[in-house]
């Protein structure tokens, strides 16, 4: 395989995709950069000139800074463990022999595939909202007093919408990570006398301790900068303004990008420590 | 090593699993009933079922009020036009690093993923700048190229592993064969790698077509696909649930078929082969 | 045709030397066997003999024609691999005929060569089916009629059998000796198994860290190994190896005699121990001796009735016309 003949056709074929993603991160990346140590107001006399670290102190000490990373790494956390823990109960339970278990797989998996702009905005209005919603009516009918979700529950509200995206993710892996256990070693600890709960306890759970450390990764990967939900249903308001809405409304709502870009600058590095781990695990299945 | 299990315990299986798989498919099974509704029947208290007066106005009124046909084609040229270009860098690039591989193959697809962690808003400025600059604000064509690169990793990754399983032997045999470089891919590389070829653009079309970062901050009313359409309905004004729902339906109707079919090369792809 | 000369062939993978300067030359005809322990480069010197690899340095000659820079399809080279590598897409019929199509036969010439290989190698039945449908035995066939409807100046075998099961093995063995009586077309044949080099080859290659330690006949590697290596990997089970006073009797620093040279008794011998375990395979029993003080353990075999068990305590004589004196340095003293 390896003449030198097909090694430079190699290269050959590599360079448009490397080329291409070498310009698409390190353009923006050193514009960002860029903008992050300048006062740059668009609409308000642009290029102010050079300022330091300026923007990224008033960045941090800025009133909306702690609440958004604490309305950030709530939704992580609850959705995390909302999609860890079901996930695994469920993917359990649709590895148990049954009738029709593809179409429940097909019924389970449908979430993810609803565009997020949809299932926010159905969320918001069919189910959610405090008069004509769905849930309302499920309240009214045990005769409580229907919640006024989006006001007054929004960070939960969001991260039950977002969980219901995500839950079909985890479920799938942690399918296919179950699915590819050796049913000797289940059937060898049964042998061996392992009730139930201590068979899940000492040979499913760790089995899937590498599907469960990747899909906490990668949905952190994308929930760290989830929009959409947050756009279409609260706009940022009740508390729910992430880091990236944050940096979203500094740089296109109040068009103070140098401020903006000190906030992505933040954005990346945080992303990145994220992303080291989950690299380190793709890394080694690369190996074997 | 499947086991027999009595019918009993299967049925109870099937009841819980079938009771779980409704409860999380309901939302979309309840806007797709919503959408045959007329707006009364729509908030009505208690909340109809399945027997209601079915009608497709809805579907009417959406298309001629927001040019639903307009906002496909962007969402079908946007996704199609992506993956296609995507494809096109990708299968070169993955053939490469899967069958003549070097040393710095395995960095090369690291720093490829890593440029897909890259936060979007963290390049949201400069971006938007680049697009004013070079008038591809409000286009198709700057959202095919925006979501190609942010895809190209995973298909580089997807086609990289699906290109890997293919054994090199049996390349090497159609060159022992007398076959040429052009033969060699023509009669036994394509063959073999169209079925991951195929789950590869499926997937891709599927993350595209809902990406809805760039998508609703890079378009206005002319390039916008199916994720702006739907956004549009999230003002106070234009709250009428049944239109709501059609407008759903139609927007999510053909990425869920797509979806159902993909459904295990999505574990592959997004996790990029870290599970199995 | 189907002399292939090698002359100072090298192989390097960046600084690492796999296959230093070497010499052979395999005649028109021969059916020669690679054989030495995994990763002793048999493989790489096959594949740079099919043109898989460049080589580093030297000049390989295929029929008197320098051959060094051609690409692997003009070498006039058939090789079958070890998975096979048969096209899972194409039915039986097609992966023969494919290095056909590729030298821009006829379709009649083609049909026709098709299907004379597949009656010869009993795959008339399978023409239409897909590899995935066949069975180990019947994939191999399948590869090695790919190989021979070429009419190629020399085939490569690339383990060919080490997929198969036991039996199988045996019988394939057999399939190619027989193929390679009714062509006398050169072939090479890499392989781990040194069963199947003396069975097959007509010369024999030992390899070691890409070094060619033996060239011979299977009777001469036998009878006369050059060195400790040939002397241990040849044969089965391996020879025993004696050090010390008992060796330096022979005027040597190592001793080697085969199981199939000691005599065991229960009354009288050179050397005396205690069975250890008897491995009774009907014809033949291997009894592994302890405590002789000659080595950890002795290795005898005897014919298939005699019968002493774990414990007993038995003697061995060696037959001195056999055994194989090796200095220091593990050469042969001749």
């Amino acid at each position: 395989m390896a003449t030198q003949h097909s090694r430079s056709a190699a290269r050959l074929m590599m360079a448009p995709a490397v080329i291409l993603l070498l310009g698409w991160m390190l353009v923006p990346l050193s514009m960002t950069l860029y903008f992050s140590f300048k006062k740059y107001l668009p609409m308000r006399g642009g290029d102010l000139g050079w300022v330091g670290f300026d923007n990224y102190t008033r960045f941090v000490t800025s009133s909306s800074f702690w609440p958004s990373i604490s309305a950030t790494l709530t939704i992580l956390g609850g959705v995390l463990a909302i999609t860890v823990v079901l996930g695994v109960l469920l993917a359990i339970l649709l590895d148990q022999p049954m009738w029709g278990q593809g179409v429940v797989r097909i019924l389970v998996i449908a979430p993810f595939f609803v565009m997020p702009t949809v299932s926010a905005l159905v969320w918001k209005n069919m189910f959610m909202d405090p008069n004509y919603g769905l849930l309302a009516y499920l309240w009214r009918f045990f005769g409580a007093e229907p919640v006024q979700w989006m006001s007054q529950a929004s960070l939960p509200s969001i991260i039950m919408i977002v969980s219901w995206q995500w839950l079909p993710f985890s479920t799938l892996i942690l399918l296919t990570a179950i699915q590819s256990l050796d049913s000797e070693q289940l059937e060898a600890s049964e042998m061996d006398g392992a009730p139930i709960l201590k068979r899940f306890w000492y040979i499913i759970l760790p089995h899937l301790s590498r599907a469960i450390t990747v899909v906490i990764l990668i949905q952190t990967i994308f929930l760290l900068s989830i929009f959409a939900e947050i756009f279409v249903t609260t706009g940022g308001a009740f508390g729910t303004k992430t880091l990236s809405y944050l940096i979203f409304q500094r740089v296109l709502e109040s068009q103070n990008v140098g401020l903006g870009s000190a906030g992505g600058v933040y954005a990346i590095i945080l992303a990145n420590i994220v992303a080291i781990f989950l690299m380190r695990i793709v890394g080694k299945n690369l190996d074997n | 090593m499947a086991r027999a299990v009595s019918n009993r315990r299967r049925a109870i299986n099937t009841a819980l699993a079938w009771a779980v798989g409704l409860l999380i498919f309901f939302p979309i099974l309840w806007t797709i009933l919503t959408s045959f509704k007329t707006e009364g029947q729509a908030i009505a208290d208690p909340p109809v079922f399945l027997f209601f007066d079915w009608t497709l106005e809805n579907y009417a009124i959406v298309q001629e009020r927001s040019n639903y046909m307009r906002f496909l084609m962007n969402s079908i040229i946007i996704a199609g036009g992506s993956t296609l270009l995507g494809i096109i860098v990708g299968v070169p690039a993955a053939w490469s690093m899967a069958f003549v591989p070097s040393r710095r193959t395995k960095d090369i697809l690291m720093w490829m993923l890593s440029t897909k962690m890259l936060p979007a808003v963290g390049v949201l400025y400069p971006i938007y700048l680049l697009f004013i600059q070079l008038g591809l604000l409000d286009s198709r064509l700057g959202l095919v190229i925006v979501l190609m690169l942010i895809n190209l990793p995973i298909i580089i990754w997807m086609l990289y592993t699906y290109f890997k399983e293919i054994p090199g032997e049996i390349l090497e045999a159609a060159r022992m064969d007398g076959a040429s470089l052009g033969k060699e891919i023509l009669y036994i590389l394509t063959p073999m790698a169209i079925p991951g070829i195929a789950s590869t653009i499926l997937l891709n079309i599927i993350l595209a077509w809902n990406e809805a970062f760039w998508t609703l901050n890079l378009t206005a009313a002319k390039a916008g696909p199916l994720t702006a359409f739907i956004a549009s309905y999230s003002s106070p004004e234009g709250l009428f649930y049944a239109k709501l729902s059609a407008a759903s339906t139609m927007a999510i109707a053909p990425i869920l078929i797509l979806g159902w079919f993909s459904q295990k090369q999505l574990v592959r792809g997004l996790t990029f082969g870290a599970v199995k | 045709m189907g002399r292939i000369v090698l002359d100072k062939v090298t192989k390097r993978f960046g600084d690492v030397e796999v296959i230093p300067p070497l010499d052979l030359t395999i005649e028109e005809g021969e059916f020669t066997v690679f054989v030495g322990p995994s990763g002793c480069g048999k493989s790489t010197l096959l594949r740079l003999i099919a043109g898989l690899e460049d080589v580093t340095d030297g000049l390989i000659q295929i029929d008197g024609t320098d051959a060094t820079s051609l690409a692997p399809a003009k070498r006039r080279l058939a090789m079958v691999f070890q998975s096979y590598a048969l096209y899972p897409h194409m039915s039986v019929r097609k992966n023969i005929a494919f290095p056909l199509k590729m030298a821009g036969l006829g379709r009649a010439e083609i049909k026709r060569r098709v299907d004379n290989a597949a009656s010869v190698l009993n795959l008339t039945d399978y023409l239409d089916r897909r590899p995935g449908q066949l069975s180990g035995g019947q994939r191999q066939r399948v590869a090695i009629g790919r190989a021979i409807v070429r009419e190629p100046a020399a085939f490569l075998f690339d383990e060919p059998l080490s997929n198969l099961d036991a039996a199988l093995r045996v019988g394939m063995r057999l399939e190619i000796s027989e193929l390679h009586e009714r062509l006398r077309t050169t072939m090479i044949y890499v392989t781990h198994d040194q069963v199947e080099a003396m069975t097959m080859a007509d010369k024999i290659v030992v390899l070691q860290a890409g070094v060619i330690e033996q060239v011979g006949s299977p009777l001469e590697l036998y009878k006369a190994p050059k060195n400790k290596f040939v002397a241990g990997f040849i044969g089965s089970p391996k020879m025993n190896f004696v050090e010390g006073p008992e060796a330096a009797k022979y005027g040597a620093h190592t001793i080697g005699i085969r199981p199939e040279h000691i005599e065991v008794s229960a009354d009288s011998g050179a050397w005396s121990g205690v069975v250890s375990v008897s491995e009774h395979l009907g014809s033949d029993t291997f009894f592994h001796v302890h405590d002789t003080g000659l080595a950890d353990s002795i290795t005898v075999r005897a014919d298939g009735d005699v019968g002493f068990r774990h414990g007993d305590k038995v003697f061995l004589q060696p037959r001195e016309e056999l055994i194989h004196r090796f200095d220091a340095q593990g050469q042969r003293i001749e």
